[in-house]
């Protein structure tokens, strides 16, 4: 088993969460699916959402690319909701656009496309949510009483 | 991002029960928790309040399901307990039910201590009845006594960390390991311990569940109760669909597939507290949540008085039994070292020769310890459990819950130690001279 700490720091996901552009690759159309509530919530954050579906040609009026090597300009961090055996072939792509993240959501872990990742200089996240972190650091996870683990006495923190 | 924060859960108890959940207010600056005291919340526009009923978002919408001042104190009871968040109810009683609603469909089963409060005692055997779920009650301090009792249908174990008022502690690890091998939680009330000294997720519970109104509080003033998840049970493991599959209460949303480790909470809050309409007002969070500041403090006074108090009983001629479990020479000596190392709690009972006439005497005669229906105030608590707080219990249940018609169950309070071994000991005379 993998040791996934040094993938999970907060100064790390913080350091992720201040890209702009993000790929969601595997983002469903399905308003029910954890992809689309995560998406969705990126959009209405300000991020420029990129999503990578080849089922798709738009979600949320937002042009669909079938993967990430298709992007035009590419995207800063590659948000994955697929399952972990597809994850190399991601890791190879984000690579070769020069992407600076790589984010593995919740129970996405392939250690093979971590290592992928990382040789070919990204930063990579491991089983973590984007939606939650974001949402931890930078939006309202506290008002539904989650423990955000942030403690703090500044105002305005992260604003 | 001017400054990077502290990495999460660098901080200690302490600083943790005075800041956790409570930054300072972004609109007015406020250091103290403000008081929300609202119903309901003006949305900045039609997509972002389709985007909080949806779920997709986290915000206010009304009162009933979230509020700021609750949630402060939600976040920081979790903290504290380092659990994914917790979900905060009208009562803990109102805590419990909504875990039993949450979890439970008609045909399921539950194992429970039999050495539980006598009030919730009664809303498992009859809230549970009127909802068709199956109850087994064992005695706790037996392992083989939960595993044969576990059926097909058996959907959640249930406990307190220390058993009101017989004192029992838990062996909470195998109790947890028992409803792990069954596919189930361990569901632990942990009331009489608080997270200062026991926090049973780190001993393989799955849910924890609070009276607010005793030691969390601690003024004897806010009645509350909490839900808190440790985040990391499998309800997607077959045997719950109720959790897992799309939810007919929340337009076929799949609770944990969408929200994953938070998941339970979400359908607690958006589902269960939504229907049962038990929450907890913003000024009863504000007052629970300043009792969490100073939590670890009076906790260590509780625990040391409960100590002094329990040793002054055990060595007195007319006591013929002290149920604190953290007494030298206790059968639960052992689970204590283990679960309970800062001590074994406030709470205990002892039996007064003379039995039920001299238990009511022994009661009339003392003069700082309060009479009545609470534990875990500030201030001292006595009360005679047969006759008050477990009085719908028959006698063999009261047997099984460590009560006999004499017992006096304890609170102890902060007060100084010796004050309350001088009236504890004036009663006891002023008891035993008029039964003479």
């Amino acid at each position: 088993m993998i040791d996934l700490a040094p993938y999970q720091d907060p100064y790390l996901i913080q350091a992720a969460l201040a890209c702009r552009r993000i790929a969601v690759v595997g983002l469903s159309p399905n308003t029910l699916r954890a992809s689309h509530f995560v998406g969705y919530y990126l959009t209405r954050h300000g991020y420029d959402v990129v999503p990578v579906n080849p089922r798709e040609s738009s979600i949320f009026g937002l042009q669909c690319f079938p993967d990430v090597t298709t992007i035009p300009g590419g995207a800063e961090l590659i948000d994955v909701f697929r399952e972990p055996a597809a994850v190399p072939d991601i890791a190879r792509q984000a690579v070769a656009i020069g992407a600076k993240f790589l984010w593995l959501q919740y129970n996405v872990i392939s250690p093979e496309g971590i290592a992928i990742a990382e040789a070919g200089g990204l930063k990579v996240i491991v089983d973590r949510c984007i939606k939650i972190e974001h949402a931890r650091y930078f939006g309202r996870m506290h008002v539904l009483g989650f423990n955000t683990g942030v403690i703090s006495a500044k105002r305005n923190l992260g604003a | 991002m001017n400054e990077k924060p502290p990495k999460p859960l660098d901080y200690g108890f302490h600083t943790r029960a005075i800041h956790a959940g409570a930054r300072p207010d972004p609109t007015t600056g406020a250091r103290a928790l403000p008081i929300y005291q609202t119903t309901s919340y003006v949305f900045e526009d039609s997509e972002s309040a389709a985007a909080y009923f949806n779920l997709q978002e986290y915000g206010n919408t009304y009162s009933r399901i979230m509020n700021p001042t609750v949630a402060a104190f939600e976040e920081r009871l979790a903290n504290l307990e380092d659990g994914v968040g917790s979900v905060a109810f009208a009562s803990g009683l109102a805590a419990q039910a909504a875990v039993w609603v949450t979890l439970l469909e008609p045909g399921d089963h539950v194992v429970a201590s039999g050495a539980l409060y006598g009030g919730t005692v009664t809303q498992l055997k009859h809230l549970l009845r009127k909802l068709s779920v199956e109850l087994t009650f064992v005695n706790p301090d037996e392992p083989g006594e939960w595993r044969t009792a576990l059926q097909p249908n058996t959907k959640l174990l249930f406990a307190e960390t220390i058993g009101n008022p017989g004192g029992n502690v838990l062996d909470i690890q195998a109790v947890a390991d028992i409803a792990h091998a069954h596919g189930c939680p361990l569901v632990i009330d942990n009331t009489f311990a608080t997270s200062y000294l026991c926090r049973p997720f780190e001993w393989g519970a799955d849910i924890v569940v609070y009276s607010a109104t005793k030691f969390i509080g601690g003024h004897g003033t806010s009645l509350g109760g909490a839900v808190v998840d440790k985040g990391t049970f499998d309800w997607s493991n077959g045997r719950f669909p109720i959790i897992a599959d799309a939810s007919p209460a929340y337009h076929g949303l799949k609770f944990h597939e969408t929200f994953g480790t938070y998941g339970l909470l979400m359908k607690l809050r958006t589902e269960t507290l939504r229907d049962l309409g038990a929450a907890l007002s913003p000024f009863n969070a504000f007052m629970l949540a300043q009792g969490l500041e100073t939590l670890p403090l009076r906790m260590r006074q509780h625990v040391a008085n409960a100590n002094a108090v329990a040793t002054f009983l055990s060595n007195h001629p007319r006591v013929s039994r002290v149920s604190h479990p953290g007494l030298s020479g206790s059968r639960y000596a052992e689970l204590v070292a283990r679960y309970l190392p800062r001590g074994a709690g406030a709470v205990f009972c002892f039996d007064i020769e003379g039995g039920r006439e001299a238990g009511v005497r022994f009661i009339a005669a003392l003069n700082l310890f309060s009479h009545l229906a609470n534990v875990g105030d500030a201030k001292s608590l006595v009360i005679h459990p047969a006759t008050t707080t477990h009085r719908q219990l028959g006698d063999a249940e009261l047997a099984a819950a460590g009560i006999g018609p004499g017992t006096i169950r304890l609170s102890i309070g902060i007060e100084d130690a010796p004050d309350l071994i001088a009236d504890l000991d004036q009663a006891m005379a002023a008891s035993a001279g008029r039964l003479q």
